[in-house]
């Protein structure tokens, strides 16, 4: 059984989280019991039964508190309200959808999460590259593990620790303003300010998490043969030519891939940093489609018309990452599952 | 010193000079502001009015805004129920993931398959936050601690990345074991747990951190204020500022604290925030390197 394992490589299986190399050992695994004959129901039970107990609890949460729900999006089609239930409540048809179609505001939260998306590739996207090949210069491997260890960490605050922080470095009581005021010029906010929000959220994403980007990155920068770059520099190949010629061609299919799946993403931009920005700064600026769903029905209680909305951004988003993995095949890239 | 192969020219004096002037920004640039709301924290109050709001020069030293902070009242109760949530949570969910992620490394098992895609699956479609509201809602979960716990109990992603583990270790070495009659759980326990420390302890601190800064979650299914876990505690009195006192709903307030939080304790809950996170991040973080989470970034 392990043999198949064996075959995507020891690293091949960490490596691709979706795949795992799964589809192919059982299609393999298919076609062999299809030549020795099916063990008997029974049989199986009495050999797996303590496999299938352990794996009972994960799979029964996520039955209730992924399945379910999943279901509970029938609302979309109804006029929902939560006093009559989801039996009882009456059937609306793709009314509510319409209703969306129409509605500026699900627009201008569509257009707000595409532009900051597309800010964010711009902006962010290269950071943990070049942060990669920086931290792969420095050749003494304990200040490397120290500054890994540090560029690494941000990513485990949570939101509201990293815009806090933000907010005391940039807001308008904060040190920046504080000690611009005592040198006689005026402070500014940048926490509250529609203009600024994209360099903001950006400069904060790039806080948290571009250290712990770099991660895919590092270890493509380690599989690269060592053996390149010396006879590059046998030839007379400089610093720089060796970083183009070497070190970019041996990253590209990790840029490729996640440049690929994060479009696959275009819609989500991560939620708790904008739901917390979002009063601050004005609805205008702020306003993606998630927060988006949030306040229009939790806050007015519109049931149906919050799930219409979440619904159309899940079946774009799906559509999105189908694309996405389509083309990631196309580049000969895994994607987050196999090609079947 | 250095381990430069013997084909690679010594770098220029400045380029070595600027690659090192980056790498210090970048390193102050994440610690600064930690050591700025640290540092404020543990001020005096005459410190914080000399410095003019945050202090970045220590001045006067003292802990008055932790004792504050912790002779009861709000933020003592909200940091008791982050580290009940988080440890209660983690627990659950590691045990759930490691039996699930050994339970599903053997393909060909019984009903490996559809159990395997109904796990893959999620990676593709959320069902949304209304939907999870509501049935979160008729669970009866509301403002209970249930509801940090678990609708996200498991992670198919990381009960993924551990199964992609446990397949990579050689059947020969659990199989002798099998013969000689021990069970599934056993040779889970005694065998395939104690070669997956690392992996496990990665996993562990994900869900553990993940629990210790839930956010939204309370935000959604908590109405009742005395079960905030600490971070909308942090949101409250230290992002938007407001009143230590919770007036209406009766919660405990801190001692002698009528007023807005002065800028020290407001740190000091920063400070409380970030600390878990600091303390057991070492620990782990040496698995990191070893690849063991190459595959959580792909993902």
């Amino acid at each position: 059984m392990l043999s198949d394992h064996a075959k995507t490589g020891p690293a091949g299986d960490l490596t691709s989280p979706a795949g795992t190399g799964t589809s192919k050992d059982v299609r393999k695994r298919g076609s062999r019991t299809r030549r020795a004959r099916p063990r008997p129901f029974g049989s199986r039970l009495k050999r797996d039964w303590q496999l299938l107990l352990m794996a009972l609890p994960a799979i029964g949460l996520l039955l209730v508190f992924h399945y379910v729900p999943l279901l509970g999006n029938v609302i979309a089609f109804q006029d929902y309200s939560p006093y009559v239930g989801i039996a009882d409540s009456p059937w609306v048809g793709f009314t509510n959808f319409q209703w969306l179609m129409f509605d500026e505001s699900f627009w201008d939260a569509t257009l707000n999460t595409l532009t900051i998306t597309a800010f964010q590739l711009v902006f962010y996207f290269p950071v943990p590259i070049l942060l990669a090949v920086l931290l792969d210069s420095v050749v003494r491997p304990r200040l490397r593990l120290f500054i890994q260890g540090i560029v690494y960490m941000p990513h485990f605050f949570s939101w509201v620790l990293v815009v806090t922080l933000f907010q005391q470095m940039f807001g308008g009581a904060g040190l920046l303003s504080q000690t611009l005021r005592d040198h006689g010029y005026t402070g500014f906010d940048l926490m509250t300010n529609p203009d600024t929000f994209l360099v903001l959220v950006t400069a904060e994403t790039v806080w948290k998490d571009a250290g712990w980007g770099t991660i895919i990155f590092l270890a493509a920068l380690a599989a690269i043969n060592q053996n390149l770059y010396e006879a590059a520099a046998v030839d007379g190949a400089s610093r720089w030519r060796r970083l183009w010629h070497i070190t970019l061609p041996g990253l590209r299919p990790v840029i490729v891939l996640l440049l690929i799946l994060r479009l696959g993403e275009a819609l989500n931009v991560g939620f708790e940093q904008f739901f917390l920005q979002r009063d601050a700064v004005g609805r205008d600026a702020a306003e993606v489609l998630d927060t988006f769903v949030y306040w229009r029905t939790l806050l007015t209680g519109e049931w149906s018309y919050g799930a219409a909305a979440g619904l159309v951004k899940g079946l774009v988003g799906l559509v999105l990452i189908l694309i996405s993995n389509r083309v990631a095949h196309r580049f000969g890239e895994q994607g987050i599952y196999k090609r079947s | 010193m250095t381990t430069l192969p013997p084909w690679a020219e010594r770098p220029s004096r400045v380029g070595a000079l600027l690659k090192g002037l980056l790498l210090t920004l970048i390193t102050v640039g994440v610690l600064f502001p930690i050591y700025m709301v640290a540092l404020t924290s543990l001020s005096t109050q005459e410190a914080v009015t000399e410095a003019g709001g945050l202090v970045t020069v220590p001045s006067g030293l003292s802990f008055a805004a932790y004792q504050e902070l912790f002779a009861g009242g709000v933020v003592t109760r909200s940091v008791l129920v982050s580290l009940g949530v988080t440890l209660v949570g983690t627990a659950i969910s590691l045990t759930v993931t490691v039996l699930a992620a050994y339970g599903l490394s053997r393909p060909g098992s019984l009903l490996h398959r559809p159990m395997l895609f109904l796990v893959l699956l999620t990676f593709l479609f959320g069902p949304g936050m209304i939907p999870n509201y509501l049935l979160v809602s008729s669970l009866g979960l509301i403002d209970t601690y249930w509801s940090l716990i678990l609708p996200g109990a498991v992670t198919a992603f990381n009960l993924v990345v551990m199964r992609a583990f446990f397949m990579n270790i050689p059947d020969e070495v659990t199989d002798s074991a099998r013969i000689d009659g021990a069970n599934e759980f056993r040779i889970l326990r005694t065998i395939v747990l104690p070669m997956s420390k690392g992996v496990t302890a990665v996993i562990g601190l994900f869900y553990a951190v993940g629990y210790w800064n839930s956010f939204f979650n309370a935000v959604l299914y908590l109405n009742d204020n005395a079960k905030w876990p600490l971070q909308v505690v942090l949101r409250q009195y230290v992002l938007q500022g407001q009143s230590l006192i919770v007036g209406q709903s009766g919660v405990g307030t801190l001692p002698g604290q009528s007023l807005p939080p002065s800028l020290a304790i407001q740190m000091a809950i920063v400070v409380v925030a970030l600390l878990p996170v600091l303390f057991v991040y070492p620990f782990v973080q040496r698995h990191f390197t070893k690849g063991v989470i190459i595959g959580a970034i792909k993902g």
